[in-house]
């Protein structure tokens, strides 16, 4: 195997651990192709298990013969490793920084991973785009299944099935797609069922400096009104930037070519912006010596909070569109895979009480982030630590998340998963055992054969066992809409992610305990006084037949 | 009455500052206790009462076509905007109500016109629920090393402390009285705190009158008495909660700090909690930022890191955490003082207390903390909260911050305490109404003069009687988090320290979380209290049946079936129900459908006019000034669990539930 030449000491003892809030280890370390394991001797249980694809960034010290290494992990975490011998500590540390940076997606984990669990269901067929249709069909029948995209010809990040307005066929699909950024045509994302309004997405119109047009791509948008009604694009960069776009070939919709619709303008920042937010604000939390006042004014610099509230509020816009407006929107940034991802998921949360069961969110990572390709290879193959910034690494998976979090710390009642179903998926998207988010796209995914190679996350976390641990004890089917407010007051550091490593959370967890405890022990009650009532239901018949006659 | 010059005004407008579209246009009456605003709306009527001990500043802005715009800011933190028609009432309702703002006399507060309908054996025995000498009792005392001074009988020594206190056996009244001369305001050191597991103490008195370089013998003879009270340690620490440079300049006044060397065995410390200057002009600052209209990000976290609270807060819990340290890990006792030892030594006191006992964390543990370290060791809440018109460079939000304090704690350890959000909030909320007596004058000697007893009721009555409303749902006595001292990190980390949304924007509803997870969790439990009664009343009649097999007439169970958990709706919908403004100033976004938002604020005023619509609530200490709300209102009035949705009636389910 290719790993062993990359291991040149794949065993060293008397290595010391150090993490947070555990006492110091001393064991044995040991690397494999995958893993970095450390185990220490007393009673060989392991203390660390540690996937090479989670480490970010690594940074070795020497004091003598003690050579020490830093891990510093997607996750946030840092873990020290102490280790005995300078050659050693060479050894390790090279080979870590080999293993943790494979070029090759198939020598990755997923496909070597083998499920110590039954699967139940397989992962991989759980959410199928003519099932999502289904729930839609039912209510209109204005769109259709298109599967222009089958040999992902049309679009290279597209799925090869899609959804589209019955009254526009696969050619004219074509010719839009040639208009639209990355052949990105416009799509349904979401069909708000109580006045039949729609979100749909798209990459930029190829307008260029010159006002190109596209009839089809007129056509097309206007399908999607009903008669006499008006919709609204939400382009999720400033006008300025939308502008500058055109000298690019880029550009955005001229009104008069669409009389129907108006334009809004958000600004939702991008990429290494993102990026550097996050660098900045994980320091500032890593940071344990500064006074109570740089804190805030660190928390401040990262802007991380302001891009939340950013996205948060372009969301609940594009909610108040549909639901009160009684308005279809178009929502696209430049390519159509980041912000205008977050601004659709984001708004279906609000809107669909079904986006807020487990199984309904899920369905929406698969629709809106999977299939509707999100760039999870390149977005997620660094976090923040990592020093070699490339341009397309960007946290914007985890901002969605955060946004969610946010939500669902405003409404606690009003979702079926906790905040650890949240965390864990911030957790696989940026290392995994699962296929489910690695590739970039279907097109990437179909050529790797994930669904045939590896195993997928859903099949996993579906299961009984583990859904107990992410499902939120409060959770009561709320059928509304739900308007979070978006006000700086109201916003909150995720400290679930971001102080995770840095403050104890055993009275938290017990608090979580404790409200777990409660609501057991009512069900329990009535589940109990339910059996009491059906007997005393059916002694009381029984006594009452015997009376009757 | 005399200071109303019009009792009411038409046509007024209440400006939702959310949503600046939204006024509700309505009625505004003066009456000798209250501003109230009664909206006009027919079906809802929905009313604002304010209290007029609450406003803190009222002010008149410039006119405009739509008329005068009067803004009243409230002590509780409530902010009410309002726009009257007519430039002239506007400038009556002004006058009005600085004068009625600004009571002279103490009989002119409301807790001397308030009368909730109890009789004179009611309201005694209210006033007798907490009782200090208990207190004392409950710590071990008296016991070899410590008793009860008369020393202070008639308030001969100090005539800021209490006549009741608790001083080391060895300490001779002559000691006492020496020491007292050496203190400012004869401020002797006195005990606050004995800790019974190791005999360590906690002892609070003012700054010595040491200048650059007095001495007094009975004063370091007090202390060697306080240090030798406690057999397990040989010295004891002497906090000063200034920061140092502070206690040096009091030094100029012939004031100043205990000079180590004069001193047998103490170990001093600074801990710099700033004076109450500083303090006022902080939360001032905090304030402004929450008052701004729609803030970015960077805004609100500049403007509250500029505003230095949550420094201050940090400077108090690391005094606190100090205290309680030495205390359970060091066996130490700890003399606290500042300057004069009523402002930061009770917040040091009392955060160290929270740590140390549990009993400080239970509800009544916890009125009787402030009854202890505030109220009978002469806080002054005449000055520090502005009951009576004064000097406006004596109000300073002391008690607020220990408040807060117990907020941050109780974030850190949610199962710890067995009290709620919702208490803190109403203490605070009483300690400015002056509804009741217990926070009057400034002194334990000016409460008896006043005879506040005889004619005032007490709050820890009120609190005690509506207990049901203010438990923490997490609180297990046998929980290990509640056992013994809390243990915080060594060095708290910053990020700790947050801002408190629920109380600074508590009557910005649209701020707050729209489900509370501490209402839901109560009325499970209440649920499950009654399930486990009807499990027991269940079993007893199947036992029957089954033993006698006789049938008397049929009993049918009319019990519904559990759809119980539809009654456990906590969301206040009618807010969550309505969008913010979340297109900002953007003018490319016009509001095409008009009626749409008169269609919200409807939904607002149909759900707020459950909460304070009924005048005759006005007797009831909170309704009256909008502290109660609907998300507030505890499950355990089993009638009126809040209903979710306008278009769902869930209460008729619950009470089918109830009465089975």
């Amino acid at each position: 195997m290719e790993f062993a030449e990359l291991i040149k000491t794949p065993r060293v003892d008397n290595v010391v651990l150090h993490r947070p809030f555990y006492p110091a280890v001393e064991g044995t370390l040991c690397l494999t192709g995958h893993h970095l394991i450390l185990s220490s001797r007393q009673d060989n249980t392991e203390e660390l298990w540690l996937l090479h694809s989670n480490i970010d960034a690594i940074d070795k010290r020497f004091v003598g013969p003690l050579g020490t290494i830093i891990i510093k992990c997607k996750d946030f975490r840092i873990i020290q490793l102490d280790i005995p011998g300078m050659e050693e500590c060479l050894n390790i540390a090279s080979s870590i920084e080999a293993l943790s940076t494979l070029d090759s997606i198939t020598l990755m984990y997923p496909f070597f991973y083998r499920p110590m669990f039954e699967v139940i269901e397989d992962g991989w067929h759980s959410f199928l785009p003519e099932q999502e249709f289904e729930l839609y069909s039912s209510a209109t029948s204005e769109w259709r299944l298109s599967y222009v995209n089958k040999e992902f010809a049309v679009c290279p990040s597209y799925p090869p099935i899609v959804i589209v307005p019955r009254s526009i066929d696969d050619e004219a699909l074509r010719k839009v797609a040639m208009f639209r950024h990355g052949g990105r045509f416009p799509v349904l994302s979401y069909y708000h069922k109580k006045n039949g309004m729609v979100i749909m997405r798209s990459g930029q119109p190829l307008t260029g400096t010159n006002g190109r047009r596209c009839k089809e791509d007129e056509k097309l948008i206007n399908a999607t009104l009903r008669a006499g009604k008006r919709g609204y694009i939400i382009d999720t960069r400033s006008l300025n930037v939308a502008q500058q776009a055109r000298a690019k070939g880029g550009g955005f919709e001229q009104e008069a070519h669409y009389p129907q619709w108006r334009r809004i303008h958000k600004s939702i920042e991008r990429y290494h912006i993102l990026q550097e937010s996050l660098i900045k604000l994980v320091e500032a939390c890593n940071d344990q010596t500064h006074n109570m006042d740089r804190w805030l004014g660190r928390l401040e610099a990262s802007n991380w909070l302001t891009h939340i509230k950013e996205i948060l509020t372009t969301a609940c816009l594009a909610a108040q569109c549909i639901d009160r407006e009684g308005a279809s929107i178009l929502i696209h940034g430049t390519e159509g895979t980041d912000s205008t991802l977050q601004v659709t998921s984001l708004a279906q949360i609000i809107l669909e009480p079904r986006s807020r069961t487990i199984r309904g969110f899920e369905a929406l990572i698969e629709r809106e982030w999977l299939q509707a390709g999100h760039p999870f290879q390149q977005r997620c193959a660094q976090s923040a630590y990592c020093n070699s910034k490339q341009k397309w690494e960007s946290p914007v998976f985890l901002l969605f998340l955060d946004c969610v979090w946010q939500i669902l710390r405003q409404f606690p009642c009003s979702f079926e998963f906790n905040e650890n179903f949240l965390i864990m998926l911030f957790e696989h998207a940026y290392a995994s055992q699962f296929g489910t988010f690695l590739g970039n796209n279907e097109s990437e995914r179909c050529k790797l054969k994930l669904q045939q190679k590896t195993m997928s996350l859903w099949s996993w976390v579906n299961r009984p066992s583990e859904l107990r641990k992410f499902t939120n004890p409060l959770f009561e089917a709320n059928n509304l809409v739900i308007w979070p407010s978006v006000a700086p007051q109201s916003l909150q550091l995720w400290e679930g992610i971001f102080l995770r490593w840095n403050r104890s959370s055993k009275y938290l967890d017990e608090a979580y305990e404790e409200m777990v405890n409660i609501i057991e022990y009512n069900k329990e009650l009535q589940a109990k006084v339910n059996v009491l009532r059906r007997q005393l239901a059916e002694l009381e018949t029984e006594d009452g037949m015997q009376e009757s006659p | 009455m005399e200071h109303i010059r019009t009792p009411k005004v038409e046509n007024v407008r209440l400006v939702d500052r959310i949503s600046s579209k939204k006024a509700a246009l309505g009625t505004l009456y003066l009456t000798a206790t209250h501003v109230i605003f009664v909206e006009n709306a027919p079906d809802t009527r929905k009313e604002t009462w304010i209290l007029h001990s609450q406003i803190s500043t009222i002010e008149k802005q410039a006119t405009t076509a739509t008329g005068s715009p009067l803004l009243i800011r409230c002590k509780n933190f409530q902010l009410l905007q309002l726009i009257i028609p007519q430039e002239r009432d506007c400038h009556d309702v002004y006058i009005s109500l600085i004068r009625l703002a600004r009571p002279v006399k103490y009989e002119e507060l409301y807790c001397f016109s308030f009368n909730p309908k109890l009789d004179k054996e009611e309201r005694e025995r209210g006033w007798m629920l907490i009782d200090l000498g208990e207190e004392y009792k409950r710590m071990g005392l008296p016991n070899n090393y410590w008793q009860l001074s008369d020393v202070n009988r008639d308030y001969r020594v100090c005539d800021s402390y209490p006549t009741e206190l608790y001083v080391p056996k060895s300490a001779t009244a002559h000691i006492i009285v020496g020491s007292s001369k050496f203190r400012s305001r004869r401020r002797f050191p006195a005990l606050s705190y004995y800790y019974k597991d190791n005999h360590a103490s906690i002892c609070r008195s003012s700054q010595p009158l040491s200048g650059f370089s007095a001495r007094c013998l009975e004063d370091e003879q007090m202390l060697q008495a306080i240090r030798k009270a406690n057999p397990g340690s040989d010295f004891i620490y002497v906090v000063d909660t200034r920061p140092k440079l502070n206690a040096m300049a009091n030094r100029a006044a012939g004031k100043g700090y205990e000079n180590e060397d004069n001193y047998s065995n103490i170990k001093f410390q600074f801990i710099g909690i700033e004076n109450i200057h500083v303090m006022r002009s902080s939360l001032q600052k905090m304030l402004e930022v929450c008052e701004l209209k729609s803030p970015s990000m960077s805004d609100f976290l500049w403007g509250l890191e500029n505003s230095g609270w949550l420094r201050h807060i940090k400077a108090i819990m690391d005094a606190g955490i100090f205290i309680a340290k030495a205390v359970s890990e060091e066996g130490a006792s700890v003399l606290v003082h500042c300057s004069d030892g009523w402002d930061r030594t009770a917040q040091a006191c009392s955060v160290a207390g929270l740590l140390l006992d549990p009993h400080y964390r239970t509800l009544r543990g916890f009125m009787v903390l402030i009854e202890k370290d505030w109220i009978s060791f002469g806080h002054k809440f005449n000055h520090r909260y502005g009951n009576l018109d004064g000097d406006p460079k004596e109000i300073s939000p002391v008690i607020d911050q220990f408040i807060e304090c117990v907020w941050q704690l109780m974030e850190q350890f949610p199962c710890a305490f067995e009290f709620n959000e919702r208490f803190l909030i109403h203490i605070q909320h009483h300690i400015y109404s002056c509804q009741f007596g217990n926070f009057l004058c400034n002194s334990q000697k000016e409460r008896q003069e006043l005879k506040i007893q005889e004619r005032t009721y007490s709050l820890w009555a009120h609190l005690w009687k509506n207990r049901a409303d203010y438990m923490n749902p997490l609180f297990r006595a046998d929980h290990s988090q509640t056992w013994g001292t809390l243990c915080l990190p060594s060095t708290p980390f910053n990020f700790m320290y947050k801002f408190w949304n629920g109380m600074y924007n508590r009557f910005e509803k649209g701020l707050q979380p729209r489900q509370s997870v501490t209402d839901y969790l109560m009325a499970v439990k209440e649920e499950t209290q009654q399930l486990q009664e009807e499990l027991e009343a269940l079993e007893e009649r199947l036992e029957k049946i089954q033993k006698v097999q006789l049938n008397h007439t049929k009993v049918k169970s009319k019990q519904s079936e559990p759809s119980k958990h539809s009654g456990f709706s906590t969301s206040d919908n009618s807010t969550a129900n309505t969008p913010q403004d979340y297109s900002g100033n953007m003018k490319s976004f016009p509001s095409r459908s008009p009626s749409q938002g008169d269609e919200d604020s409807a939904l607002i005023l149909t759900q707020d006019n459950l909460k304070s619509s009924d005048p005759d609530l006005s007797a009831n200490s909170d309704q009256e000034s909008g502290v109660e709300d609907l998300s507030c209102r505890s499950p355990s009035g089993g009638e009126c669990v809040p209903s979710e949705d306008s278009g769902k009636d869930r209460d008729s389910d619950e009470a089918v539930f109830l009465t089975a």
